[in-house]
């Protein structure tokens, strides 16, 4: 079953398309800056950016409230920004500052935010699907009306891991919208080189999950397959499983010399990079001026340069609580 | 003695089918899942009965997949119940390991202490039931290795009853290893009995000579070993461990400050083992005190044969422990 997203779509309001576009930049501008501060030994251990996926996080957050939660993977800056934890606590996490989300025990792979119900940061492939049927299982059982959107890799389909959690999911109809966002690439490893049916959607139908297909490079029909699929788990239809279409630009990790793909082939994706080809649908409706535009950039450049001055500006947690947190200090409620 | 406190008769399986039924009427956010809880009455017979009594929201017969349950197990910790996972056995276990010690074990680190894992998840292990070599080992002090979790090892009716209650209660992830030889073991309790303490070793008999520390499956054995050395003229302490992490350092370095000689009773395979720790912890805290190199009786290192008298070779027994102290004693022949 296709979505056709732009069909159904009501005409976009200015408001609401000014907040995609600042979103989907706000996640550019700050991954630029993580590579900037990478090469500037300022941000350590493994470093996944999210450029050119932009359009799949701010269209499925759009979707979502408040009280659902959200789990991502190791490449989730921008989920968490866009769902709301402060650019500067997950600098600040990113630099091993104590100011971080985590207090710099997380880092980049790592980041978690209990008010956001941000879950992580998972760095096992597929790991953190089991974790969002177990928040949807409590979600059930408590009758509470809410969702928890998992957001994982193409390369997660071919770990047990996936199948179990989709059979789970629904066989106890949980609460659970499962946002694979297929970049083509689990690493270097394409997927018609790991799967031998490359079909998403017929697997996750396979477990009787609805399932559709989704240009992920297009934030409209993200959000609006985002808002469909989250009104039917919220009404209790059990969970839904979305294939954003999509493309890093960058290379996988910072250690990543690209040998797997052509510059031709990215050069092709770039040409349908969610942000300037969102710029120019707003422009075409005149619901964006070449001044709004810069005052966007320079109020994001601005978030941002306070981000990296909070976190340099941070401490380093003192050595003497380097064991704090392996368990709980204190029964909680 | 009133009537309450009478002494009632019980085994090891009827006393944890107890606690796990006490915890279901105490909390409605306890809920038990696993493979076969509920309609089969669990693989051992521990659940039978509770799943009329608390209907299948409850009692959650899941399918086999140990990474998604035990997962989602963790997840509906993180979304506020209070699961009880129940693992057939501790090989089956390593199907989930993935989720025990990438999500259980470092959640509550990774995220500075934002989300606590309030988990018990119980599992058989341990061997001398002619199962073979995928149904027979003794991995607990394996997961003793791992910080973030505690690991229970109940070896008396007591244990079996009461540390479910104290597990559920504690705000991070307790795993519980009930040995599969103990599930028929049968005696007296207080009718009254119920939580008990997680933190201490227990002293199970008194002696002067020779400490004998073990725990779960091995305590039997032990007291009966002590009972021949006892006829022999040789005084033997046992120490149950009851936690093996965090181990009781000071209730074992007690005893070996008093009696100067060790042997240590593990059916976990010698190298690498808790045995090893042990050891150890004795030579770093009470080397001086020692009157003899400590001594250990573990499984031969093969993995566990069907053969009824190769599997009692592999197996820690009475006589080993018993010439291991008259060892150490010094009594030779």
């Amino acid at each position: 079953m296709n979505l056709r997203a732009k069909d159904s779509t009501p005409v976009l309001q200015r408001d609401h398309g000014l907040h995609l576009l600042r979103e989907m930049l706000r996640v550019r501008r700050f991954e630029e800056k993580c590579a900037e501060l990478y090469a500037a030994a300022k941000i350590r251990g493994f470093l996944h950016l999210y450029i050119g996926e932009e359009a799949v996080a701010v269209g499925v957050m759009q979707a979502l409230e408040p009280r659902d939660a959200v789990v991502a993977t190791y490449r989730e800056h921008g989920h968490a920004l866009v769902r709301g934890v402060s650019a500067a606590s997950v600098m600040a996490e990113m630099c091993g500052k104590v100011e971080g989300c985590c207090r710099g025990r997380g880092g980049s792979m790592h980041i978690f935010d209990a008010a956001a119900r941000f879950y992580g940061g998972n760095a096992i492939v597929g790991g953190g699907l089991p974790l969002a049927v177990g928040l949807a299982l409590a979600d059930k059982m408590t009758r509470r009306k809410q969702v928890t959107a998992c957001f994982f890799g193409e390369g997660a389909v071919a770990e047990g891991e996936f199948h179990e959690s989709m059979n789970l999911a629904a066989l106890w109809g949980l609460p659970v919208l499962f946002c694979c966002e297929n970049n083509l690439y689990a690493m270097g490893t394409a997927l018609e080189r790991s799967e031998s049916e490359t079909d998403l959607c017929l697997k996750a139908a396979s477990f009787e999950v609805p399932s559709w297909p989704v240009d992920g490079m297009d934030v409209l029909a993200v959000e609006e397959a985002a808002r469909q699929a989250v009104a039917a788990v919220r009404s209790g239809g059990g969970p839904y499983f979305l294939e954003f279409r999509t493309y890093r630009f960058r290379a996988h990790s910072m250690f990543d010399p690209e040998l797997y793909r052509t510059k031709q082939e990215v050069e092709e994706w770039k040409k349908r990079d969610p942000i300037p080809n969102f710029e120019a649908l707003l422009r075409g409706q005149e619901l964006l001026s070449e001044k709004e535009m810069e005052i966007m950039e320079t109020e994001i450049a601005s978030e941002i340069t306070q981000a990296v001055e909070f976190a340099e500006a941070g401490s380093w947690e003192p050595i003497e609580e380097l064991t704090r947190f392996v368990y709980s200090e204190g029964p909680r409620p | 003695m009133s009537a309450k406190s009478a002494k009632m008769r019980t085994t090891y399986r009827e006393a944890i089918r107890a606690a796990i039924r006490e915890a279901l009427l105490r909390d409605e956010r306890v809920f038990l899942m696993g493979e076969d809880v509920g309609r089969y009455g669990g693989c051992f017979a521990v659940s039978k009965g509770l799943l009329a009594e608390f209907g299948s929201e409850r009692i959650r017969d899941t399918p086999l997949s140990e990474s998604a349950f035990v997962g989602a197990g963790i997840g509906a910790a993180l979304g506020g119940m209070r699961p009880i996972v129940e693992i057939m056995t501790v090989n089956f276990s390593l199907l989930a390991l993935d989720q025990i010690l990438n999500n259980a074990a470092t959640i509550l680190h990774m995220s500075g202490g934002l989300f606590n894992i309030p988990l018990v998840i119980r599992m058989t292990t341990g061997g001398g039931r002619q199962l073979g070599a995928q149904h027979s080992h003794s991995l607990e002090g394996w997961y003793a290795h791992i910080p973030g979790i505690k690991v229970l090892t109940p070896a008396t009716l007591e244990d079996a009853r009461g540390m479910l209650w104290t597990a559920l209660e504690d705000p991070d992830p307790v795993l519980i290893f009930e040995h599969g030889s103990l599930y028929n073991m049968e005696g007296e309790i207080g009718g009254d009995a119920g939580a008990v303490e997680i933190s201490q070793a227990a002293l199970r008999r008194p002696g002067s000579g020779v400490s004998l520390i073990t725990y779960g499956g091995t305590l039997g054995k032990t007291l009966q070993a002590a009972e021949v050395l006892e006829a022999d003229g040789i005084s033997a302490e046992v120490i149950d461990l009851r936690t093996l992490r965090p181990l009781d350092t000071r209730t074992i370095i007690d005893s070996v400050t008093k009696t100067h000689r060790a042997v240590i009773i593990d059916e976990g395979w010698r190298s690498g083992s808790i045995s090893a720790e042990i050891t150890a912890r004795i030579v770093e805290n009470a080397f001086y005190e020692l009157d003899a190199p400590v001594a250990r009786v573990c499984s031969a290192e093969v993995p566990m044969p069907y053969a009824k008298h190769l599997e009692e070779a592999a197996l820690p027994q009475v006589t080993a422990i018993v010439a291991a102290a008259r060892q150490v004693m010094g009594r030779h022949g």
